[in-house]
């Protein structure tokens, strides 16, 4: 009924503006027309508010999708192609045993109020992050880190007391974001950073508000946005009517695919499909029987046929994967082919295993859409080979995470994977999946001692096989990053190699 | 006197077979068109819903993703859903859901509530006043809040949402059959009763049910109503039968992200529930305009003649 009452309110609202815009397009027909100048402001749309405006307290994605790299910046940061590039750091060296790292920071830089950015506000930062009172949702990225050293204002080292060789990557996420000594703990409401936009305001259920820093450290980059507006629109079809009424200019991370098609033709905004880093994976609690048993895992993964099932989920935008990798990440293998579809084989290996009449069992659904429509589609294709599941809604976060995360008292389970390059969770013990294999641990323990990129590439695909055929959870699809946004608008990142709304050079077509 | 009088009271008191009531079926019909739509809907729906447990024309649970969002008559009556199942299908089988669990409830609700009622009549005092005091706490929480404290608490599925809307049916009847009762038990048959030497429980029986029954029948028609809108409410919210039983609720809920591509998956279920619900609402009202000529308004409790018909005193000189 909502739904109805939102549509018609829609409709009338267009049709209102239609007349007054038809009136104005008269009326302005007969003026001389100004020199059209470049919008330089920008109402960007996310589906969820942020709880806080901090990444360096907070797990939200929400929160560094408003901040990294629009307030806050990082010594590296990520640039849209996934790599890593320097930031407040200049350059560094990393020493041959990769325990020693050393950052050369750039001058000149200061925090929107004022205080100058230096070796010693790095080290602040890191040392809250990784301090005993720290509650950094990455505090296990800072784990190795041993010591810090300012020998100079412009030169920062970080002793390692173990080798960590994703530590740069690690660096660059906003967790790791650089934060001023006098204003960290007011970050949370009214953020101060180093980026290119300053905090303005925070209207609390409907907006947050960023104005450009004129003071930005990085001269050489123009940045054409003024004045840049969140807006939180939480229901689908109202953020459609944002987007067509032009309220909204962007939605980088439109929620509902089903409404994808519904902008085809519209002459003012295009749709791009991009990458996340979302894995939906279903995890399978592996301590528990039958799935303790190899062959009743790959079972289930080979009832699956994940092209219909990212049709049906999610109308067919999405990639499919066959490891707890996405085709973003370096070193990725197509591995779909590893246990395909094939319902009969599936039945075979149920019969091996014990199970010539399937069994039952429950899956526990957090209320998100992605993932109650996913297990439903599951649940059919489990019924084709005799398997009974019997879907159970959990409220995510509290009950989810204390039941499946905390508990492990689950069979299966179905949610996505934000952390980009998370293949190491299957090696953390515990962890819910209570996946044990001392060959996989081992290469994740080789990818950290290793600092050579071609040599870690290759241990990650060993370490995608080792999960692609053990399947201790079944990889389902990446998400897309569905972009809906205003045609003259240009220079947002139609790929998400972390979640993010990097804005420092999107600008408008005249 | 009070003798006499007791000896002719029990088939005084079953009288709800007064002459004005004994017309042809047919005629009956006729002169409550309300009644017969409300019967006839009623009747269907609980044919189909009959029908849907041996026959419906595909599998509700059947997925062919790639037909899906078929429009209607493109393929089956009613068209796919997103996963490709037939809606036609998935609203017979809802039928049976939301039938079976909104009867099972009104059923546990009127026992109990009748229950609580004609013993709160029967025993007045202390025990009235707390059973009914009672009902009022129950009656004030909102009913789908109820539903869904219950609901999380028994588990989602067919006993947790038969239960949750079961409590609050409980004090509707409490009332109903209470303020009822009361009122039988002011007569003077009942009296009489007392006089012949019969117990509270024996009176409630042979004297008060019978006199009670018709505004009970009418609740219970409107209750069944109320009972699917709240089942539909609570698979809505998600904490009705879980997939891939298919309900009525979770069908609306499901349509809201396709309203644009696909309305029909929207208007099916919504049109079902509305159909069902005035289907109960005419059925209660023509039953009472039936059963209680006599009462003028829409709503309040109205009851059958309590007057006992006129009877010769066969104990009079």
């Amino acid at each position: 009924m909502k739904t109805l009452l939102v549509i018609a309110g829609g409709r009338f609202r267009s049709a209102t503006l239609g007349i007054i815009l038809g009136i104005t397009v008269v009326a302005a027909g007969s003026l001389p027309h100004p020199a059209e100048a470049a919008k330089t402001a920008l109402v960007l749309g996310m589906n969820i508010e942020p709880a806080g405006l901090d990444p360096t307290v907070a797990a939200p994605v929400a929160v560094g999708q408003v901040t990294w790299q629009n307030i806050f910046e990082g010594l590296v940061t990520i640039d849209r192609g996934g790599r890593v590039v320097p930031q407040l750091a200049e350059s560094w060296t990393i020493a041959r045993d990769g325990l020693t790292y050393r950052f050369n920071l750039r001058q000149g830089v200061r925090f929107h109020d004022g205080e100058p950015f230096d070796a010693g506000t790095a080290r602040f930062a890191l040392d809250r992050a990784r301090g005993a009172a720290s509650v950094n949702p990455q505090k296990r990225f800072f784990a190795a880190i041993q010591s810090i050293e300012t020998p100079d204002p412009a030169t920062l080292v970080l002793h390692l007391s173990q080798p960590a060789g994703n530590l740069l990557y690690w660096l660059a996420w906003p967790a790791a974001s650089m934060v001023g000594t006098r204003s960290a703990d007011s970050d949370k409401t009214a953020p101060v950073g180093t980026g290119p936009f300053k905090f303005s305001s925070w209207t609390k259920g409907d907006r947050v508000e960023l104005v450009r820093n004129p003071d930005y450290w990085n001269a050489s980059l123009k940045v054409p946005l003024d004045h840049v507006t969140f807006r939180f629109i939480g229901d689908p079809q109202a953020e459609v009517a944002a987007l067509r009424s032009g309220d909204v200019d962007a939605f980088p991370e439109f929620a509902a695919p089903e409404l994808m098609g519904s902008f085809a033709g519209d002459p003012d905004l295009v749709t791009v499909i991009g990458n996340t880093e979302l894995k939906v994976v279903a995890g399978v609690n592996n301590r528990r029987k039958p799935f303790n048993d190899k062959r009743v895992r790959q079972a289930l993964m080979m009832a699956i046929d994940r092209p219909a099932l990212i049709t049906g989920a999610w109308s067919g935008y999405g990639t499919a994967i066959g490891s707890h990798y996405t085709p973003n990440d370096r070193g990725y293998l197509d591995l779909t082919g590893v246990l395909p579809y094939d319902p009969d084989k599936a039945k075979a290996l149920l019969s091996e295993a014990g199970y010539p009449d399937g069994f039952s069992f429950t899956i526990k659904v957090p209320q998100m859409t992605y993932a109650t429509r996913t297990a439903e589609v599951m649940q059919a294709m489990f019924a084709q080979i005799g398997v009974t599941m019997t879907i159970e809604p959990t409220e995510f976060p509290a009950k989810w995470v204390h039941d499946v995360f905390t508990e492990h008292d689950f069979d299966m389970t179905i949610v996505a994977h934000a952390e980009p390059m998370d293949i190491d969770i299957y090696a953390r013990d515990p962890y819910y999946f209570g996946y044990r294999n001392p060959a996989f641990d081992a290469l994740i323990r080789q990818i950290d001692e290793t600092t050579d990129a071609t040599a870690q590439d290759r241990i990650y695909g060993e370490a995608q096989k080792i999960l692609a055929s053990d399947v201790p959870a079944l990889p389902l699809f990446v998400m897309p990053k569905l972009g809906v946004w205003q045609r003259k608008l240009q220079g947002l990142w139609p790929d998400e190699p972390i979640p993010s709304n990097v804005l420092a050079d999107v600008n408008w077509q005249p | 006197m009070p003798r006499s009088a007791a000896l002719s009271e029990p088939a005084a008191g079953r009288a709800a077979d007064r002459a004005g009531h004994r017309a042809p079926a047919s005629r009956v019909w006729l002169r409550h068109p309300p009644l017969a739509l409300g019967a006839l809907i009623t009747v269907a729906l609980a044919a189909i819903a009959l029908l849907s447990l041996v026959w419906t024309p595909v599998s509700p649970a059947r997925m062919q993703i790639a037909f899906r969002l078929q429009a209607p008559l493109a393929r089956g009556l009613l068209g796919t859903d997103q996963f490709g199942r037939d809606v036609l299908s998935m609203l017979m089988a809802g039928a049976w859901n939301s039938l079976s669990i909104a009867a099972s409830a009104v059923a546990i609700g009127t026992a109990i509530g009748t229950l609580a009622g004609v013993a709160g009549a029967a025993r007045r005092g202390l025990i009235e006043a707390a059973l009914m005091r009672g009902c009022d706490v129950l009656f004030a929480v909102p009913p789908i809040l109820s539903a869904m404290m219950l609901d999380a608490f028994l588990g989602p599925g067919r006993r947790g949402a038969i239960v949750a809307i079961a409590v609050f049916m409980v004090p509707v009847f409490a009332r109903v059959t209470g303020s009822a009762a009361r009122q039988i038990w002011a007569r003077d048959y009942i009296l009489a009763a007392r006089g012949a030497g019969k117990g509270a429980t024996l009176i409630t029986i042979e004297h008060v049910l019978p006199n009670i029954a018709n505004p009970i029948i009418v609740q219970v028609a409107i209750q069944l109503g109320l009972a699917i809108l709240t089942e539909a409410g609570l698979s809505f919210l998600g904490l009705g039968m879980p997939p891939p039983t298919p309900t009525w609720g979770r069908m609306l809920a499901d349509a809201q992200t396709y309203l644009g591509v696909a309305p029909w998956l929207a208007i099916v279920p919504g049109c079902a529930i509305v159909v069902t619900v005035l289907g109960f609402n005419l059925l209660g009202d023509g039953l009472r305009d039936l059963l209680d000529p006599r009462a003028g308004g829409r709503r309040g409790l109205s009851l059958p003649a309590l007057e006992p018909p006129q009877t010769p005193d066969r104990g009079a000189p």
